[in-house]
C-alpha cells in the first residue's frame, strides 16, 4: 500500500466516522428520551421515535406553512412536544403505572401507532415526504482531507449544547435535581416534599421535547415522513448498549451504535448495516447484561 | 349459583368442571363443525385466519400468560415455520412430516434464542428478542439461494394421505383441528406439573426457584415450546396466503401477534382464541366503519389510529382482556345481587423502589 493510498482510505474513514457520530446524535438523543422516562416511571416509552417524527413534523410545519426562521422551529416544536408528553403521561401512563412491564410496553406501542396514523389523517401532512431546510444548506467542510457536510457537524454541535445544558439543568436546576431524586427513590423523594406525580409529567415533557429536538436535527439526514419513527428501533440498542438507566450511557451508546452502523454499512457485506446494531446489542447483553453504565439492580421478595 | 361439590382429587384438574360446560363446548363443537355448510366463501377464509392465528397466540400466550416472560419477535418463529414447510413441501415432504418438522425446527430456534434469554428480565428480554426477529428477517432477505430473498416463495395446496386439499373447507376443517389438538396440548400442559412450574415463574422467580424449580430449564422450554406452537401457525399461514416473502415477518407482525394475548386477556387459553377472532375481525369492522367517514381520511392512517386506541383503551380499561370481561359478567350473575367492584382488582407491583400510587 502507498503513502498516498493510506492516506486516501484514512479520509475515507474519518468521513464515514463523523457521518456515523451525526446519525449517532440522533440515536443518542432518542435513547436519551428513554432513559429520562425509564428512570420515571420504570417504563420503556416504545412511542419515543412516533414522537420524536411528531415533533419533526410540528417543526416541519413551523418552518414551511408558517415560514418562521429555523431557530423559532425548534422551539416552537419542543414546546408543542412538551405538552404533548406531559398529556399521553397524565392520560395514558399514570392509570397502568404498576402493571407488568410487558402491558405498559404495549401501551406505549399503542400511542406510537395512534400517533402516527394521526399524522396521516391531517391535512398538509398526510402520507408524502418532506425535507426540512435549514441554515447551513448544502455547504461542506474539509477536514484534513475527509470531506464533512455542514449538517452532519451542525448535528454534532447542537447535540453536544443540548448534552451541555441538561447536563447544568440535573446538575443545578431545582427541578432537575427534584427529577434526579425522584427517579431514585420515589417514596423518599415524595417525604422530601417533591410532588412526584407532577414531576413524572414534566419528565415526560421534557422526554418529548427531547425527541422533537432529535426529530429536526435528523430532517436533514433522513426525511420526514410518518414512519420516520422505525429509527427508534435502533435507539433501544443504544440505550441498552449504555445500560438501560444511565443518562450518560445513553449519549455514548448512540454515538457507539451510529458509528457501527455507518462503518458496518460501507466496510462489511450488504445487509449488514441493518442487523449491526442489533448483533453489537446481543453481544453487550451477552457479556454484561446490564450494558456499560448499567446497575444491577436486586428487587427484595 | 352453581356449587360443585368435588368428591375426587381428579376433579380439580378434570377436563370439564361439570355438565354445563361439557354442553357448552360439545354445542360449539358441532357449530364450528358445521361451519363450512353455512358459511360463504369469504367468511370461512376469514375463519381460516382466526384458527391460524389463534394457534400463534395460543404459543405467544403460554410464554407471555403463563410463563411472564416477554417476547416481542414471534414473527421468526412465524417465519421459520412458514419457510420450513415451504422448502419441505418443495421437496415432496407429506404434509404430516413437513408440518412437524416446521414445529421442531422453531422449537430448536426457540432454544437457541431461549440461551441467551434465560439471563435476561423485562426490558432487556424485549430488546434482544427484537434484535433476533430483525436478524431473522435480515437472513431471510440475503440467503436468497435457500428462500428466494424479497422473490418471496410459492406454495402448493396441502396433499394429505393422497387427497389436495383446493377447496376452503377441507383446508377449514385441516386448521380447526389443529387449533383443538394444540388447545387439548396447552390445557394439558397446564394441569401437568411442568405448566404449573412455568406459572410459578411468571408469579415469581425467586419463589419458584426455592421451590426446586430450574429456571434455566423450564424457561427454556417454555420458549421452545412457545415456538413450536408459532412454527406449527406459520406453516398453516404459509398455505394459507400461499405466498411467503420477509417482508410479512417483520417487527410489525409480531407486535400484532402479542396484541392478540393482551385483548384476548393475558393468562388465560380463551383469551388467545377470542383475541384471535377480534384481531382478524377488527380490520373488516373498519373498512366498514369506512364508509361513513369522510373521503380525505386513508385507511392505513384510520387502521393504525383505531388499532392503537383499541390497544390502549383495553389495557386502561379492561386490563384482563376480552375472556376477563366475560368472566366478570358470569360472576356478576353468578353471584346476583352480590358482585362486588374490587373482586378482579389486580395487585400493582413497582420493579425498584418503594413507589406512589
Amino acid at each position: 500500500m502507498t503513502r498516498g493510498e493510506g492516506k486516501r482510505l484514512f479520509s475515507q474513514f474519518l468521513q464515514l466516522f463523523f457521518a456515523g457520530v451525526a446519525q449517532g446524535c440522533v440515536y443518542a438523543l432518542v435513547a436519551l428520551g428513554f432513559v429520562l422516562i425509564y428512570k420515571a416511571t420504570e417504563t420503556v416509552n416504545f412511542a419515543q421515535g412516533d414522537l420524536m417524527m411528531f415533533g419533526a413534523f410540528f417543526g416541519l410545519t413551523a418552518s414551511t406553512i408558517l415560514g418562521w426562521p429555523y431557530w423559532a422551529t425548534i422551539l416552537f416544536a419542543i414546546v408543542v412536544m412538551a405538552v404533548v408528553g406531559m398529556m399521553i403521561e397524565r392520560i395514558v401512563i399514570r392509570p397502568v403505572l404498576g402493571y407488568p412491564t410487558f402491558t405498559v410496553v404495549m401501551i406505549t406501542i399503542g400511542v406510537g401507532y395512534i400517533l402516527r396514523g394521526f399524522v396521516t389523517m391531517v391535512p398538509g401532512w398526510g402520507t408524502e415526504t418532506y425535507s426540512l431546510k435549514t441554515p447551513f444548506g448544502d455547504s461542506l467542510v474539509r477536514l484534513g482531507g475527509a470531506v464533512i457536510a455542514a449538517d452532519q457537524l451542525a448535528t454534532i454541535g447542537l447535540t453536544a449544547a443540548l448534552c451541555l445544558v441538561l447536563y447544568l439543568f440535573f446538575r443545578f436546576a431545582k427541578l432537575g435535581v427534584a427529577m434526579q431524586a425522584t427517579s431514585q427513590n420515589q417514596l423518599a423523594a415524595y417525604y422530601m416534599g417533591i410532588p412526584v406525580q407532577r414531576v413524572n409529567m414534566l419528565i415526560w415533557g421534557l422526554a418529548a421535547a427531547v425527541a422533537a429536538f432529535g426529530g429536526i436535527l435528523l430532517a436533514p439526514i433522513a426525511f420526514i415522513h410518518f414512519n420516520m419513527g422505525f429509527i427508534a428501533l435502533k435507539a433501544f440498542p443504544a440505550a441498552v448498549v449504555g445500560g438501560f438507566g444511565s443518562v450518560p450511557g445513553a449519549v455514548v451508546g448512540g454515538l457507539i451504535i451510529g458509528v457501527v452502523d455507518a462503518l458496518a454499512g460501507f466496510y462489511l457485506a450488504e445487509g449488514f448495516k441493518d442487523i449491526a446494531a442489533y448483533v453489537v446489542v446481543l453481544f453487550v447483553l451477552w457479556f454484561m447484561p446490564s450494558g456499560i453504565f448499567g446497575e444491577t439492580v436486586r428487587k427484595k421478595v | 349459583m352453581r356449587f360443585i361439590f368435588k368428591t375426587a382429587y381428579d376433579q380439580d384438574i378434570r377436563l370439564f368442571q361439570h355438565g354445563g360446560q361439557m354442553f357448552w363446548y360439545g354445542l360449539l363443537g358441532v357449530a364450528l363443525l358445521a361451519a363450512p355448510f353455512a358459511l360463504s366463501e369469504y367468511v370461512l377464509s376469514q375463519l381460516h385466519f382466526i384458527c391460524i392465528y389463534a394457534i400463534v397466540g395460543l404459543g405467544l400466550m403460554l410464554l407471555v400468560g403463563y410463563t411472564g416472560q416477554i417476547s416481542l419477535g414471534h414473527a421468526a418463529f412465524l417465519a421459520v415455520g412458514a419457510y420450513t414447510e415451504a422448502l419441505l413441501q418443495a421437496a415432496g415432504v407429506p404434509f404430516v412430516v413437513s408440518i412437524s418438522c416446521a414445529a421442531l425446527f422453531s422449537a430448536a430456534v426457540g432454544l437457541i434464542v431461549a440461551i441467551p434469554a434465560l439471563r435476561l428480565k423485562g426490558i432487556y428480554l424485549a430488546i434482544a428478542t427484537i434484535a433476533f426477529n430483525v436478524i431473522v428477517e435480515e437472513i431471510i432477505t440475503r440467503w436468497e439461494s435457500l428462500t428466494g430473498g424479497n422473490q418471496g416463495k410459492l406454495l402448493k395446496p396441502i396433499e394429505l394421505f393422497g387427497y389436495k386439499l383446493t377447496s376452503g373447507a377441507s383446508f377449514y376443517y385441516v386448521c380447526l383441528a389443529l387449533t383443538v389438538l394444540c388447545c387439548l396440548a396447552l390445557i394439558n400442559l397446564l394441569r401437568s406439573p411442568t405448566g404449573r412450574a412455568f406459572v410459578a415463574i411468571r408469579d415469581s422467580e425467586i419463589s419458584a426457584s426455592c421451590l426446586g424449580i430450574n429456571l434455566a430449564r423450564y424457561k427454556a422450554m417454555s420458549f421452545a415450546l412457545s415456538a413450536a406452537l408459532t412454527g406449527i401457525g406459520g406453516a398453516l399461514y404459509a398455505h394459507k396466503v400461499t405466498f411467503i416473502s420477509p417482508e410479512q415477518f417483520t417487527l410489525v407482525q409480531s407486535i400484532e401477534m402479542v396484541t392478540i394475548v393482551i385483548i384476548g386477556g393475558i393468562g388465560s387459553l380463551h383469551g388467545a382464541v377470542l383475541g384471535a377472532a377480534f384481531i382478524i375481525m377488527l380490520p373488516q369492522g373498519i373498512s366498514i366503519a369506512k364508509g361513513w367517514l369522510p373521503e380525505a381520511i386513508p385507511q392505513v392512517g384510520l387502521q393504525s389510529v383505531v388499532f392503537g386506541l383499541v390497544l390502549v383503551g383495553f389495557i386502561i380499561f379492561e386490563p384482563y382482556g376480552l375472556y376477563g370481561r366475560w368472566l366478570k359478567i358470569r360472576t356478576y350473575f353468578d353471584v346476583f345481587p352480590f358482585y362486588r367492584r374490587g373482586t378482579f382488582r389486580r395487585q400493582r407491583t413497582y420493579l425498584r423502589s418503594e413507589r406512589l400510587r
